[in-house]
């Protein structure tokens, strides 16, 4: 009986560290599949050329990623300045303003936007964004189908909201209260107490949401890709298609064995994905890990 | 000079109000223009029927296929997710609960994993699917979706038990129990609530993820019967219908888009009603 117990317990620990060592090589596994993937590709073309050169020609064997990694940027940091203002002032009002009753409503109002899949959002956008758009583009002295850059950022900053807002809400809950009341009895207004004392103690926990915020806009696929128009161009022209780098991938899955090297080149494109990400997600929560500890 | 503080206070004030206020607006607005679009073309055979001949072109069926596929799906990849992921968690909170220095890298790097794209995981899973050979089926799509759950798994449970206070582990270590029943016995079940949380979180966003299983999946009219068949999904049933030029096609997107959201809807309150349920058996 005390054997079975004890060999059940021996059991029992080798699993938990099995799985647990899995979960945790799990990108490096990824990492080093992806890479060995991508691998003939850098036969052909050096890495520099493959990042900076806009010369796309599959049928060549030219893949030149750069049109789809400055659309993905142009697309995640238009849908950061979204986001950001709305993020910071809902976070400083649901935990420095709001009554207990408007907090228990919030609650599951941010864990269903942040549970709604991705193609509901660009339903949505396909809907409601993409037609908006272009109407608004007249005003602006320049025509859109609505399928363009100022779609893919609006969906794509309504989708990070609840993701950036519950981490600002945490990093606003760990300012000691007494800071705040310390700042009020000296006759600061509430307001002030907020911008000098509570924004200014989660300095490092702001900037670190608003990258991991920036992070899941760089890697999201569907919503954006339904909205963003999908050209391959260089442009400055918010109103303007681009081809984000997910979208690439998520595209052409289907004659990507049909022609030469072009599944190493979307491979390619998952492992830059992967790489910009994880690099992004390890910096900031190693910003917020220490925060924590002090 | 009071005033004008107090002016700053009250346009502030306002301003953050209307920035929460918003984000209820946003999650109605979206809500509200799926279901008014979605209703339109929703009927019990978008529900229960497969796609019939020329279902693309605007004929007879439904989306049965895509509805069970997900299904099965997201539940196989749940399952394979609490195989790995309760372990785990269990074990940075029994095993590892004297190392907090190696407890807290270990949660910052699964809060680093919960930040890889599902679009990520997708290629993986299709580069590893063409090498060992296996083709686009259901046990891809399910091995490749729990990949990408099993880190929110676990993160999810193991908040719950980092806040149970040791002093019920080493009570139940003192009384003579082995490490496992402590895990499985005392920690399971005190951090029951955060567990089901944990279940029901992977399993929406299993159900709602749709790079993952572009690739790995397949998609087909047929519900799936055994695990090397491909199988169809929702979120991709309602892409692909919403890229067709035909208005009937693209009102069923709408409709699917309605059943998928209803879904997530159900699933979120289930979670809350049953979290709520086993966090109040703990004070009984």
């Amino acid at each position: 009986m005390l054997f079975r117990r004890f060999l059940l317990d021996r059991v029992s620990t080798i699993w938990m560290l099995a799985s647990l060592a899995t979960i945790l090589l799990l990108p490096l596994i990824i990492g080093v599949g992806l890479y060995l993937k991508a691998a003939p590709l850098f036969e052909h073309q050096s890495l520099t050329e493959l990042l900076t050169s806009s010369a796309w020609k599959p049928s060549e064997g030219k893949f030149g990623f750069w049109p789809f990694i400055a659309g993905s940027f142009y697309v995640t940091i238009l849908s950061f300045v979204l986001a950001a203002p709305i993020c910071l002032f809902s976070a400083i009002y649901l935990t420095q303003f709001a009554s207990k009753n408007l907090i228990k409503v919030m609650h599951p109002v941010i864990d269903i936007l942040a549970g709604l899949p991705s193609v509901i959002y660009g339903v949505w956008g396909v809907l409601i964004v993409v037609p908006f758009i272009s109407k608004l583009a007249p005003f602006f002295n320049t025509s859109s189908s609505g399928y363009s850059i100022f779609s893919g950022g609006i969906v794509l900053a309504v989708m990070c909201v609840p993701y950036i807002l519950n981490m600002l809400i945490e990093v606003f809950n760990t300012v000691p209260i007494g800071m705040k009341e310390a700042s009020l009895s000296l006759g600061a207004t509430f307001w002030e107490s907020v911008k000098h004392v509570v924004i200014r103690k989660s300095y490092a926990g702001i900037i670190s949401a608003f990258g991991l915020g920036i992070a899941k806009a760089f890697g999201e696929t569907i919503a954006v890709m339904m909205v963003v128009g999908n050209r391959i161009q260089l442009t400055h022209n918010p109103f303007d298609a681009a081809y984000p780098l997910p979208a690439l991938i998520a595209n052409n899955y289907g004659e990507m064995l049909s022609i030469p090297m072009y599944d190493s080149a979307l491979m390619f494109a998952a492992l830059v994905l992967l790489v910009i990400i994880l690099a992004i997600n390890l910096l900031f929560r190693y910003f917020i890990y220490r925060a924590q500890r002090q | 000079m009071n005033k004008g503080r107090i002016i700053e206070e009250k346009i502030f004030k306002v301003l953050s109000a209307m920035a929460a206020y918003s984000l209820i607006a946003i999650l109605i607005f979206i809500i509200t223009i799926i279901f008014i679009k979605g209703f339109n073309a929703l009927s019990f055979d978008m529900i229960l029927k497969t796609p019939k001949g020329g279902f693309y072109y605007g004929g007879e069926g439904g989306v049965l296929n895509a509805i069970l596929g997900s299904v099965y799906i997201a539940f196989g990849a749940t399952i394979i997710a609490v195989l790995i992921g309760l372990p785990s968690a269990l074990y940075i909170n029994v095993h590892l609960i004297r190392m907090k220095r190696t407890q807290n890298t270990i949660r910052y790097f699964l809060d680093a994993l919960w930040g890889i794209p599902s679009i990520v995981y997708g290629a993986f899973g299709f580069a590893f699917m063409l090498f060992i050979g296996m083709n686009a089926s259901l046990l891809a799509g399910i091995l490749t979706v729990s990949m990408l759950i099993t880190p929110i798994m676990v993160r999810t449970f193991d908040e719950v038990l980092s806040t149970i206070p040791i002093g019920l582990q080493e009570a139940s270590l003192a009384l003579g129990s082995t490490k496992m029943e402590t895990a499985y016995k005392v920690m399971l079940k005190q951090g029951f609530s955060g567990f089901i949380t944990a279940v029901l979180l992977s399993f929406g966003r299993g159900i709602g993820d749709a790079a993952s299983v572009l690739f790995t999946a397949g998609y087909t009219d047929l519900i799936p019967v055994t695990l090397d068949e491909p199988a169809a999904t929702l979120p991709l049933a309602i892409f692909f219908q919403l890229g067709s030029p035909i208005p009937e096609v693209r009102e069923r997107a709408f409709a699917s888009a309605a059943i998928l959201t209803i879904m997530i809807l159900i699933i979120s309150i289930i979670a809350r009603l049953l979290s709520i349920k086993y966090s109040k058996s703990n004070f009984k």
